[in-house]
């Protein structure tokens, strides 16, 4: 069974190119792949996020929870409004997924969570909420549209300005509620944006008003080429369960202080921060023509540990192959990918390689 | 609806022929083909003077989705390759029958050729749905 997001007639009628993800019908690409992402780095694009789950967490102890649960810290009081990104570990440091969680205030939090991961998120969650009496209700009732890029702030403002009053104030990384609609000032594009979350029988008005304002209809194409080049994981790829934070570029997310803050994962992350982690994720750059794509080999020189790309692509703003790779740590600048059985020679660099429409190589 | 030209023979994995009136001919993949890749980032076509065998592998194509072989429709020597689909890959995409060709071949005269179709044929099979 693939499922179909409240927006299907929209993609359909837009000509999108329909595949299924995670169970999911969604659109790869409606035109052009890298159209689309020029879209989104030059002016506004729309990309609808609704198959990726939204959890609504209440409780007196809901706070409490999730500083148990989640690596990253949402503080000791309450930030009304602010986004965390975090990673939600095993017992053993390993990744199972990652995570936005929304302290709505008095309201609880709001967490969104991949869609592929869905099923063994939630079952996760409930196992530990129970004990914090934590009520967890996963919201398929509600629909997802991401817009992105340098315009998307006054295209949004223009669309549901009336909606929302105060939404000329909302500051990035924070989001705020109201009439039925829910805004936050997050994406996955490296550039600007909003992710607005509205009951699905309001999704195709609110899409169709989007794009009279301009904004243009992308696909999971150039979603997966804006993350990458913004230097932005992609769980199942870059990261998972075999993997700790300190081993995906993610070290920063890891809330160590304070250090009474007992979270699931902590002890064996603190324990390999201790004597390093074997392994880290960086970025590569191809220094001629080919495609970096996940699976291939990473040769790296002195080294005799191999390494392998996560993610790669061709990257449509720097017009080269770029990727996310997973390095041995004693790995240092010049290394060789191995693409149809040549070896093509890459630099190591830190991720991101473009922010805000601007190469950062 | 994609483009079939009537002129030309195809293969039942979307490579197209062009018979040219010097005796070599010229292959390329088919619009259905260059439309299901999408955007074209990449090329590597064969060295001019390589000898092939029908249904060799002989070009790489790269979209910014998926890496695809492209198969010699018949066997014969490569003489020409477009130098400008390497340099600009999007070609394919834009002109797959024209300025985004691939190679040109000499056939070999006792070379057996894989079964190629005509427009006609190449159609049905698409609406076959491959």
């Amino acid at each position: 069974m693939t499922l179909r997001t409240a927006l299907h007639e929209q993609h359909v009628a837009l000509g999108g190119r329909m595949v299924d993800f995670a169970g999911w019908q969604m659109p790869l690409h409606y035109s052009s792949q890298i159209g689309e992402h020029h879209q989104v780095r030059r002016a506004a694009g729309m990309f609808d996020v609704s198959h990726m789950m939204i959890v609504d967490l209440e409780g007196a102890r809901c706070r409490e929870f999730l500083r148990y649960l989640l690596a990253n810290d949402v503080g000791e009081r309450p930030r009304p409004g602010r986004a965390t990104y975090s990673c939600m570990l095993n017992e053993q440091g390993g990744v199972i997924d990652d995570l936005i969680v929304y302290d709505m205030g008095e309201d609880g939090f709001r967490m969104v969570v991949n869609a592929a991961t869905r099923d063994k998120d939630l079952a996760w969650i409930d196992l530990h909420a129970d004990f914090f009496g934590v009520s967890v209700r996963a919201r398929v009732d509600l629909a997802m549209i991401a817009v992105q890029g340098p315009a998307a702030r006054e295209a949004v403002l223009r669309a549901v300005a009336d909606r929302v009053p105060s939404l000329p104030d909302l500051r990035p990384f924070h989001a705020l509620a109201g009439d039925g609609l829910f805004v936050a000032r997050t994406g996955y594009t490296g550039e600007d944006g909003f992710e607005l979350i509205l009951p699905g029988e309001q999704a195709a008005p609110l899409w169709r008003l989007l794009l009279r304002a301009g904004v243009k209809p992308c696909g999971l194409g150039a979603r997966d080429t804006l993350r990458l080049e913004a230097g932005l994981n992609l769980y199942g790829s870059d990261m998972d369960e075999t993997t700790t934070p300190l081993e995906c570029g993610l070290a920063w997310t890891v809330a160590w202080d304070p250090p009474q803050r007992e979270f699931l994962g902590r002890g064996a992350l603190e324990a390999q921060r201790d004597i390093g982690p074997p392994r880290k994720l960086v970025g590569l750059v191809l220094e001629q023509r080919g495609v970096l794509r996940g699976g291939q080999r990473v040769i790296c020189s002195g080294v005799a540990e191999e390494g392998r790309v996560t993610s790669g692509s061709f990257s449509p703003t720097l017009e080269r192959a770029i990727a996310l790779a997973r390095l041995p740590a004693a790995a240092d600048g010049a290394c060789q990918v191995e693409i149809r059985g040549r070896l093509l020679p890459a630099v190591v660099v830190e991720p991101p390689f473009v922010r805000k429409g601007k190469s950062c190589l | 609806m994609s483009n079939i030209p009537d002129e030309l023979q195809y293969t039942k994995s979307h490579e197209w022929v062009r018979h040219n009136e010097d005796g070599t001919v010229s292959v390329g993949i088919t619009d259905h083909a260059q439309d299901l890749l999408g955007d074209m980032v990449y090329v590597e076509l064969p060295e001019p003077g390589r000898q092939l065998g029908a249904g060799d592998e002989c070009v790489v194509v790269e979209s910014v989705k998926a890496a695809s072989d492209v198969y010699s429709p018949l066997s014969g020597e490569v003489v020409d390759v477009n130098d400008a689909v390497v340099d600009s890959p999007e070609l394919v995409n834009q002109d797959p029958y024209g300025e985004g060709w691939l190679f040109r071949l000499q056939p070999r005269e006792d070379g057996a050729g894989e079964e190629l179709l005509g427009a006609g044929e190449y159609q049905e099979l698409l609406e076959s749905g491959d």
